[in-house]
């Protein structure tokens, strides 16, 4: 393995990381404004239990996804940052209200209403743009005049390739985060939550394999070159649906845990993570050895050999530290049935 | 405004909105833990109080800071490409290592403050401690990148290609260790003035509850002693990083002091403005020698000055202001701490008179004000560089326009925020008023 694949590798593990674990966070901010009026069902207060601790921590993946970028493909830095001023403002901008509005609406619950609502807007604005990322690396939407990079708003947003994208990424937010919060209450064996986030699932999934096809269909006419590359790796987006039927199925399998209950949420949950997994290396494998195509390669933008050198001792070292930290925080938050089941204090 | 100018107003707004909330972040913990340390030493369960609210302050001003942190850290990429294509080959280590220091602070910090009762105190030491750790090494490592601008080793610049890159001589330049003690100094100093000013405006309000001012009287006086020895030694370490300008970056040093004629037994001048017509600086206070003496110890020593550099490469000559209200905030603050010590250790008052209360209510805004012209300062000193004479900021700015509207609506942001802030910290506080928590015996 070349340098630069380890780089780009550490790279995708960070982003796909992100993506789980934001998807979470953005769609549980949304569904706890859907059931905020529904205080019976206890929905809103499962998400915002799941979501309180765990945004911070989502949050420093992405700086750690920048600083990945910047140190790792400097020469590609230099067009990203070009090309992505203003999604990327955009994007700062609505992390930030996102963020600093889940943490007042906890302390201040004179404007919680306003501020659920902002922070369930926001859960769906965010990753439409976040996503939007990709379709711009496909290099249609660049246009490079006298050297000078800039990004074609107009044609990224006439383009059925990026709302096939923005579709994927809001269906998937909603069916990951459902997923997820199905799992978490079923651990905290609040049924009615249960049963509600069990049934979102199972309306979203079909619609976030729909998506997902839609991308593949629109970007046959868009970016043939990824296309082409992507179906030459046809068994991982195989192993990819074989997965998502079996998150499916597993969520119709009565239930260990309770007797005429239904579904496993915890296996589906893993499967579907998998099938992300499967799906996103096949489209990642097939988009290499291009960062922005076809004019920035993982080559090309390649940070200085020293210095990546220098970055992956500090990586293995930093990562052994810090592994105690996560699973120290995994055992209190999603492990402790204290917490998870605890009505507030 | 030219494209630069905007550039650098946009990314310096957002510094100066973010690093109010990162020294409070770097200083606010020290402070808890502090306290967490006093109440297991004391078992006095009124500094555990002090602990717990202000723990739901810090989470609250976290809550700003990470996402302007965040904000910042991208637009660096997204404003300055060209710089950051550089850092990335050069500089990289600092950014990457503080992402651990971040990933630490966040850990522990929501297990402190979600799992608090749950864990047992030595864990919530242990945690406490961590997110100290974690929030000074983010700052130690981000003003790393900070000194590296100023004084760059590491790496040559030979026909528009980076050559002989040695990242971690990059990492220890020279102005790192001196650069970043002050920054972490100075924020401990204003985390404990901001308590003291907290404490002595609740104090003044609170003039007919013993209670309540014997509570506020504790967080006072461990906010002023802790604020006057980090004052002493933010003045002690300042004095460091002016020699450090002497010998690696004179003609900041020059700028700083309005000094345009190369001398020796140079004069240090206080207050006025420079004036580059004139090249003079007027309305000043003139103390013969002392620049020389404070730049080498010596009253020999030859400090350079403007007039030795094409003028292109003066840095704007209004740093001098910024710098004088620097040091003149950082010295009215160490006073403070001092007069107070005197009045209650050696005059043995334990009252001390409105006046000096009122002037204790001004030290936190004083300190944060500090914070943002030295900042201000040694960026704008640093100009016309991004890479002190390696790279100019012109050269590695985006070729993006439009930035004239983002700079709006990143501001109005700001401006937003800052009001959220303030009425979310005032709801809360008034919901949980300091009477429902105090033990009434003494």
């Amino acid at each position: 393995m070349t340098d630069e694949l380890i780089a780009i590798s550490i790279l995708w593990g960070f982003i796909f990381i992100y993506a789980v674990m934001a998807t979470m966070d953005f769609g549980a901010g949304f569904w706890s404004m859907v059931y905020m009026n529904r205080p019976q069902t206890k929905a809103t207060k499962i998400a915002n239990r799941y979501l309180s601790p765990t945004w911070e921590v989502t949050n420093v993946f992405i700086v750690a996804i920048v600083v990945a970028i910047v140190s790792f493909f400097p020469g590609a830095t230099f067009m990203l940052g070009t090309i992505l001023l203003i999604p990327g403002s955009i994007i700062l901008l609505l992390l930030t209200i996102r963020s600093a509005f889940l943490v007042f609406s906890h302390v201040a619950p004179k404007y919680e209403k306003v501020l659920v609502y902002i922070s369930g807007i926001s859960g769906l604005l965010i990753p439409a743009f976040l996503i939007s990322v990709l379709p711009i690396t496909h290099g249609s939407f660049v246009e490079t005049v006298n050297g000078v990079s800039r990004l074609r708003l107009d044609r990224l947003f006439t383009s059925p390739h990026e709302y096939a994208f923005i579709a994927f990424a809001i269906t998937s937010t909603l069916f990951l985060s459902s997923l997820l919060l199905a799992d978490y209450s079923n651990e905290a064996n609040e049924i009615e939550a249960y049963t509600i986030y069990h049934r979102d699932a199972l309306i979203i999934g079909p619609f976030a394999l729909l998506s997902s096809i839609l991308i593949m269909v629109t970007m046959r006419n868009e970016a043939r070159w990824l296309y082409d590359g992507m179906m030459a790796r046809w068994p991982w987006l195989v192993a990819s649906v074989i997965l998502f039927l079996l998150a499916g199925g597993a969520l119709f399998l009565p239930s260990w845990k309770r007797k005429n209950g239904r579904g496993m949420p915890r296996l589906a949950v893993v499967a579907i993570v998998l099938q992300y997994f499967c799906a996103s290396y096949a489209y990642g494998k097939a988009h290499l050895p291009y960062m922005i195509y076809p004019n920035m390669t993982i080559e090309s933008g390649f940070t200085h050999p020293n210095t990546f050198r220098a970055l992956f001792a500090t990586y293995i070292v930093g990562f052994a530290i810090l592994f105690p930290g996560f699973i120290y925080f995994w055992r209190l938050f999603m492990k402790d049935r204290r917490y998870v089941a605890n009505d507030e204090k | 405004m030219d494209h630069v100018l905007t550039a650098r107003t946009l990314f310096g707004t957002t510094m100066a909105f973010h690093i109010i909330f990162a020294t409070l972040g770097v200083g606010i913990p020290f402070m808890i833990l502090l306290a967490e340390l006093l109440y297991q030493k004391t078992k006095d369960s009124d500094y555990a109080l002090m602990a717990n609210r202000w723990t739901k302050a810090l989470a609250i001003l976290l809550g700003v800071a990470i996402p302007s942190g965040t904000i910042a850290g991208v637009q660096l990429s997204l404003l300055w490409p060209g710089f950051m294509e550089v850092i990335g080959k050069v500089m990289a280590l600092p950014f990457q290592i503080e992402i651990y220091a971040f990933f630490v602070e966040a850990l522990f910090l929501s297990i402190y403050v979600y799992a608090a009762n749950r864990i047992s105190p030595t864990m919530r030491i242990v945690s406490l401690t961590f997110v100290a750790i974690g929030a000074a090494a983010s700052a130690i490592l981000i003003t790393n990148v900070h000194a590296f601008e100023g004084t760059p080793t590491g790496f040559r610049i030979e026909n528009g290609q980076i050559v002989d890159v040695d990242p971690w001589k990059a990492f220890f330049n020279p102005s790192f260790a001196v650069t970043a003690t002050h920054v972490v100094l100075s924020a401990y100093m204003t985390g404990a003035f901001t308590i003291a000013s907290i404490s002595a405006y609740k104090m003044l309000k609170n003039k007919h509850n013993e209670r309540i001012q014997l509570f506020h009287k504790k967080a006072l006086m461990l906010g002023l002693t802790v604020g006057g020895v980090f004052s002493l030694l933010t003045a002690i370490n300042g004095h460091e990083s002016a020699q450090l300008l002497h010998e690696y970056q004179p003609e900041k040093l020059a700028a700083a002091e309005g000094l345009f004629e190369t001398q020796s037994h140079a004069p240090l001048v206080i207050g006025g403005f420079t004036d580059r017509e004139t090249q003079t600086v007027k309305w000043g206070i003139e103390i013969p020698w002392l620049l020389s003496f404070l730049a080498g110890n010596r009253f020999d020593t030859i400090v350079v000055g403007l007039n030795d550099f094409p003028e292109e490469w003066w840095p704007p000559l209004f740093v001098h202001t910024l710098f004088n209200a620097m040091v003149g905030i950082g010295m009215f603050l160490l006073l403070l701490s001092i007069v107070g010590f005197i009045w209650h250790r050696i005059r043995k008052q334990h009252i001390f008179p409105n006046w000096f209360m009122w002037t204790v209510v001004t030290a936190g805004p004083l300190a944060l004000l500090g914070i943002e012209f030295g900042w201000i300062f040694a960026c704008t000193g640093r100009q016309p560089w991004v890479i002190y004479r390696m790279m100019t900021t012109a050269e590695a700015v985006t070729q993006s326009t439009n930035l004239g509207t983002l700079f709006l609506l990143f501001t109005s942001i700001y401006v937003f925020l800052l009001v959220a802030v303030v009425l979310v910290l005032r709801s809360y506080f008034r919901r949980h008023p300091i009477e429902q928590h105090l033990p009434t015996h003494m």
